[in-house]
């Protein structure tokens, strides 16, 4: 293995050995699991707070005075400061737990941008989202009579700034992007974004699945209005994410759901809703996910985000260098900032061929559109194979990728 | 030859591979060797959209023998179609429709009809034999 990653202070070794899932074969080979944008791999930390949680101290949280009851309340509102520290969040109530990123971008178009938004008004997407920050917002163009514009995307796979700025104007209300892109890896500048958009009076939303688990967040550094991020892209589990909202617009907003939790008083004639964030949580929540969702933060800050970027880049960099040198490949996404995401044609060879060859190696990456059709379009492709890198892939996983990249091409001759 | 002699036949001949990579080698060989597609055939009304890759389909009937000719722009997934028309193409509709096919999982394929594959083949099938059905009706 190559040593240059000690000067990152990180021991590769040892973080794989957190994750328990990475020891086994698939088809016959040692699994290499590159499919990291899709979803992250959970170490054991994450494993054992759910079974912990299951095993110890199952509760219904908020309205229980018993012992458990207390205890599950506690490490439920726990891990809502991590979350606060985690984004930087000036407190913790304007944290709000989601099933994930996508909900919270549906919660925001379905209550702020439906309560305020009125017909001829805009909403300012880009050509990099992904179809959940596409699809909320032509819904809810469609319901009110708004208009969905998008930033284009320039031939290296940045946003076209030039043309946001034409863009924006006294009838944008909402401009919503993400930090970084799940098929590209671009990392968009989206402080530039966020202030260009309040100079004219829109609220921004920022879409972090993809950016929380490489990059440091920072939403009052960025004055961002919304941003949403899910748990089992940085390590947690799945069905579990944040939406954090600043509190002026969150306390404006009407609820989303309506239910048990959300509310203070209720008689038939009337009812009062609760304080933040509970408006905004009807039901009985995914407790477990949070509680676990906390190790996961844990986790990352225990490795120190600084210390994850670095590395993560020194695969990037390795990788895009290695599959870049093969003929016939075209890397889709050349951004002078990006996530580890590694998206590519391989010319005359159709992703899916690709895909099922790297699996028969034991080798797990993405092929297709990665729910991001505008952006194939722009890029006149159907599909791109995309390897992304997480904190537990190595050197020596890249060079079986590039290895099993050449038997494709040679069983494809 | 019968559908099941013909799928025996495939089954044969995979058991002289003994890598996966021989295998493949012979799936994407059947794929490049699949007889060509119409392109006049290469609607909206002949594909079949699957998530990763295009599959065409078209179907007729040659006296009382429905003939299958079908396409994709992925090679194995050509190759996959090339063996389900070899098994399908040249029976009558009641043939195709109670067809029952192994030969997939007896092979070592299964997971390629597995609608997680999303690849439009297991839609193809499902497709194979609603022609057969529509034809089997307009007979009688």
């Amino acid at each position: 293995m190559m040593t240059t990653t000690s000067a990152i202070n990180f021991d590769i070794e040892r973080i794989r050995a957190d994750f328990p899932i990475l020891d086994q074969e698939v088809n016959g080979r040692k699994l290499v699991y590159f499919d990291n944008a899709a979803t992250t791999q959970k170490p054991v930390a994450v494993i054992e707070a759910l079974m912990n949680y299951y095993r110890g101290y199952n509760a219904n949280i908020h309205r229980g005075i018993h012992t458990l009851a207390e205890k599950a309340t506690a490490d439920f509102e726990a891990s809502r400061r991590a979350v606060r520290d985690f984004l930087n969040a000036p407190s913790a109530e304007e944290i709000i737990f989601t099933s994930g990123t996508t909900m919270g971008i549906n919660l925001v178009a379905q209550t702020y941008g439906r309560h305020f938004l009125r017909a001829g008004d805009e909403i300012i997407i880009s050509g990099l989202e992904h179809h959940s920050n596409i699809v909320p917002w032509q819904m809810l163009a469609g319901e009110k009579g708004l208009t969905v514009r998008a930033i284009p995307v320039l031939e290296n796979g940045e946003l076209d700034m030039e043309t946001y700025d034409s863009l924006l104007s006294d009838r944008t209300k909402i401009v919503a992007v993400n930090h970084a892109s799940n098929s590209l890896g671009t990392v968009n500048p989206v402080k530039e974004i966020i202030a260009k958009a309040h100079a004219v009076g829109a609220v921004v939303l920022v879409d972090g699945a993809q950016a929380s688990s490489h990059l440091e967040i920072d939403v009052q550094d960025l004055d961002v209005d919304f941003y949403a991020f899910s748990a089992h892209k940085l390590y947690g589990p799945t069905g579990i994410g944040a939406l954090y909202g600043k509190r002026a617009l969150l306390e404006a907003m009407p609820p989303y759901m309506g239910g048990g939790e959300m509310i203070k008083e209720v008689t038939f004639e009337k009812t009062t809703f609760n304080d933040l964030p509970y408006k905004f949580e009807a039901g009985t929540p995914n407790i477990a996910d949070v509680v676990a969702l906390k190790a996961a933060l844990d986790y990352i800050n225990a490795i120190g985000k600084s210390n994850i970027s670095a590395y993560e880049t020194h695969l990037l960099n390795y990788a895009t260098e290695q599959v870049g040198q093969m003929d016939g490949i075209r890397i889709i996404g050349q951004a002078k900032e990006k996530i580890s995401v590694l998206s590519f044609v391989l010319e005359g060879i159709h992703h899916q061929d690709i895909g099922i060859i790297l699996d028969q190696q034991g080798i797990a990456v993405r092929t297709g559109h990665h729910c991001t059709q505008p952006v194939m379009d722009r890029f006149c492709i159907l599909g791109t194979t995309r390897a992304s890198f997480a904190i537990y892939n190595t050197i020596e996983e890249i060079d079986k990728l590039v290895a099993g990249l050449h038997r494709v091409k040679k069983l494809m001759a | 030859m019968t559908i099941n002699e013909t799928q025996d036949e495939i089954i044969e001949e995979f058991e002289l591979f003994d890598d996966w990579e021989g295998k493949y080698e012979y799936i994407i060989d059947l794929g490049k060797k699949l007889a060509p597609f119409k392109e006049e055939f290469k609607t909206e009304d002949h594909i079949i959209k699957g998530c990763q890759s295009r599959v065409w389909l078209h179907a007729e009937l040659n006296g009382d023998k429905v003939v299958f000719t079908a396409d994709s722009d992925a090679i194995i997934v050509k190759g996959l179609i090339s063996m389900l028309v070899k098994v399908l193409s040249g029976h009558t509709p009641e043939e195709i429709i109670q067809a029952d096919l192994y030969f997939m999982e007896r092979v070592g394929l299964q997971q390629h009809l597995a609608q997680t594959r999303s690849n439009g083949l297991a839609s193809m099938l499902k497709q194979m034999k609603t022609y057969a059905l529509a034809f089997s009706a307009l007979k009688n």
